[in-house]
C-alpha cells in the first residue's frame, strides 16, 4: 500500500508541474475569479491524491484534473448567490469549449493570458512575481514568502492587494493586441529573468525554496517558449537560463566558496543543457531579430562551448558586450565588456574602461567594480593599489561566499607586496 | 468601468505652447470615441482652501489639501472597457508628456 502511494505521489508530483498553471489559466478564465480558481484546482489534486491510490492514476491524469476542478466550480458557483448573472456563469462553464474573443491573438492558451496579465505593468513588479509564482508554477504562499526572505502575512496580503487590484481597476484577463505585444513580452521576460537571478545567486544550501527559484524560472520560461515559438527574446531568455544554469555544480566548491569562471571544473558542468542553450539560440537567432536576452545568451555560449577557460574568445565576447551596450546599456554591461576587454586586450585596456566608469560615478558602492579594479591591477602587478581596491571591495561585499573570495585574493596580492 | 483621470503636474512644469490646442484636440477625439463623460481644467493649487469640520468647528487652510510638488490641474471623467483602454486613452492626453496622468477606477456594482 505504500509503494502503491509513493507511485501515486510521484505521478501526482509530475502531473501537478504539468498541469497547475493551466487548470488555474482555465478556470481564471471561465470564473473571472482568482481565488476560486486556485482553491478548485487545490480541491481537484486533493481529490487526487485520495482516489487515484484506489482507482489508480488515470491514462489522462491533466483531463480528469481539470474536469474535477471544473465540476468543483460549478458546485461553489450555484452555492453562491442565485442571481441570474451567477447562473450565466454556470451555464457558460459547463460548455467545454468556449469561442475566444474577437480582440485575442488568435492563441487559446489561457496560461499565455495569464503570463501576461500576472506580469501587468500596472500592479508593482513584486506582486508580478508573486502572483506569477502562485497561479502558474503553484508554489504555495508560505513558499514564496520563504524564497523572497518575508513573513508569509506579508506574502499573502500582498497576492490579495494584487488580486483585488485586477478585479477593481478591471485589468483585463487576455493577451495583449499585437502593437502592445513587444512591450508586454518584455515584462514577462523581466519577472522570469527577475525569478531566475534571485535563485542563482542563492547558493549556499540555506534556502532550498530561493535556489529552487532557478528551476521555476526554467520551467516557466519553457512554458512560455512553448506558447510563443516564434518569439526570439523568449528563446535567448531560455537559452540564458540554461547556459548559466549548466554551470551550477561547478560553480561553488565544498565549502561553499565561489569558484570563478576560469577556475571551475568544466567536467561538471552540464553538457545537455549547454547543447540545448545553443540549439535554442541558433534557432532564435535565426529569426534575425536580436535582442538583450539572445545576447547575453550569446555571451554565455561562448564561455560554455570552450573547451578551457584558455580557449574562451575573448575578443567575441567583448564584442557582443560591445552591442549589448548599444541595445540595452547600463554600467553593469560596460563593466563586463571592460572584463572581456582586459581579457582579449589585456588588463591596462580593461583598466582603462573600468576609470571611465568610476569617474561616470553610476556604480559607485558596487563591489564587484572595486573587485574588477582590484584584479586588473593585480594583474598589471600594481599590488599596492590592488590591495587598496580589494579592501574596498571587502567592505561593500554583500555575501559571505564573496567576502571570502575576495579575502584570499587580498592575502595574496599583500603577499605579493612584502619585499622578499 | 469608469476611472477618474486626475491630471496632474509639478513644479518642473512649464506648458508648451502648444497645449492648449492639442488638449481640445484630445477633448474632441475622446468625446467623439464616446469614453470622456465630463471634465474640466481647475484653477492652480494656490487659489484652493481646504475645508476640514472638526467637533463643529469649520477650520479652512488655505491652499491645496496636502502640501505637495505634485498637483492637480484638472479632470477628466472616463467610461471604457477595462484599463488597458483607460491608460491608452491617458496616454494620449498631452499632459502625460510633459506631467503625470492619475487614473482611479470608480466603485462599480
Amino acid at each position: 500500500m505504500g509503494r502503491v502511494n509513493a507511485e501515486v505521489e510521484a505521478a501526482l508530483s509530475e502531473t501537478f508541474r504539468e498541469e497547475w498553471g493551466r487548470i488555474v489559466a482555465t478556470l481564471i478564465r471561465t470564473t473571472h475569479d482568482w481565488d476560486l480558481a486556485e482553491e478548485c484546482a487545490q480541491e481537484a489534486f486533493a481529490r487526487a491524491l485520495e482516489t487515484w491510490p484506489r482507482d489508480g492514476v488515470p491514462r489522462r491524469p491533466g483531463a480528469w484534473l481539470t474536469t474535477t476542478a471544473r465540476n468543483r466550480a460549478v458546485d461553489h458557483l450555484r452555492r453562491r448567490t442565485t442571481l441570474a448573472n451567477k447562473l450565466e456563469e454556470v451555464a457558460r462553464m459547463m460548455q467545454p469549449n468556449e469561442p475566444d474573443d474577437e480582440n485575442e491573438v488568435g492563441v487559446e492558451d489561457d496560461r499565455l493570458r495569464l503570463f501576461f496579465t500576472c506580469c501587468h505593468p500596472a500592479l508593482p513588479l513584486e506582486a508580478q512575481v508573486a502572483l506569477t509564482l502562485r497561479t502558474l508554477a503553484g508554489l504555495r504562499t508560505a513558499e514564496i514568502a520563504r524564497a523572497f526572505l518575508v513573513a508569509e502575512p506579508t506574502m499573502a496580503k500582498r497576492l490579495v492587494r494584487a488580486k483585488g487590484k485586477i478585479r477593481h481597476a478591471a485589468i483585463p484577463y487576455r493577451v495583449p493586441p499585437a502593437h502592445e505585444l513587444p512591450e508586454r513580452t518584455g515584462a514577462v521576460l523581466a519577472v522570469l529573468y527577475l525569478l531566475f537571478n534571485e535563485g542563482y545567486v542563492a547558493t549556499s544550501g540555506e534556502n532550498l525554496v530561493r535556489e529552487g527559484l532557478t528551476t521555476e524560472a526554467i520551467r516557466l520560461s519553457r512554458t512560455l517558449a512553448g506558447l510563443m515559438p516564434d518569439e526570439p527574446e523568449v528563446l535567448g531568455l531560455l537559452a540564458l537560463m540554461l547556459l548559466h544554469d549548466a554551470r551550477r555544480l561547478a560553480r561553488v566548491d565544498d565549502g561553499g566558496d565561489l569558484v570563478p569562471l576560469e577556475d571551475q571544473d568544466r567536467n561538471r558542468w552540464d553538457r545537455d543543457a549547454i547543447a540545448e542553450g545553443v540549439r535554442l539560440l541558433d534557432v532564435a537567432l535565426g529569426r534575425k531579430r536580436p535582442g538583450p536576452y539572445q545576447l547575453q545568451a550569446a555571451i554565455a555560449a561562448c564561455h560554455a562551448t570552450a573547451t578551457n577557460a584558455a580557449a574562451t574568445d575573448w575578443a567575441q565576447i567583448a564584442a557582443l558586450y560591445s552591442l549589448l551596450a548599444r541595445t540595452a546599456p547600463s554600467p553593469v554591461v560596460e563593466l563586463n565588456r571592460a572584463v572581456a576587454v582586459a581579457m582579449a586586450d589585456g588588463p591596462a585596456a580593461g583598466l582603462e574602461l573600468v576609470t571611465v566608469l568610476e569617474a561616470s560615478g553610476e556604480l559607485s558602492g558596487y563591489h564587484l567594480l572595486s573587485a574588477t579594479r582590484a584584479d586588473l591591477l593585480r594583474r598589471l602587478e600594481r599590488s599596492a593599489e590592488a590591495s587598496v581596491s580589494y579592501r574596498e571591495a571587502l567592505e561593500l561585499a554583500s555575501t559571505d561566499a564573496e567576502r571570502r573570495f575576495l579575502e584570499r585574493r587580498l592575502a595574496e596580492t599583500m603577499g605579493s607586496v612584502c619585499p622578499a | 468601468m469608469r476611472y477618474m483621470l486626475l491630471i496632474c503636474y509639478d513644479e518642473s512644469f512649464s506648458p508648451p505652447e502648444t497645449i492648449g490646442a492639442e488638449t481640445e484636440a484630445w477633448v474632441e477625439e475622446m468625446d467623439r470615441r464616446g469614453v470622456r463623460k465630463a471634465g474640466d481644467r481647475l484653477r492652480p493649487a494656490s487659489d484652493a482652501t481646504t475645508v476640514r469640520v472638526r467637533e463643529d468647528r469649520a477650520m479652512l487652510t488655505d491652499g491645496p489639501f496636502a502640501e505637495t510638488k505634485e498637483q492637480i490641474a484638472g479632470f477628466d471623467l472616463i467610461e471604457c472597457a477595462d484599463l488597458d483602454e483607460a491608460i491608452e486613452v491617458a496616454s494620449r492626453h498631452p499632459m502625460a508628456k510633459v506631467g503625470m496622468i492619475e487614473v482611479r477606477p470608480f466603485w462599480e456594482e
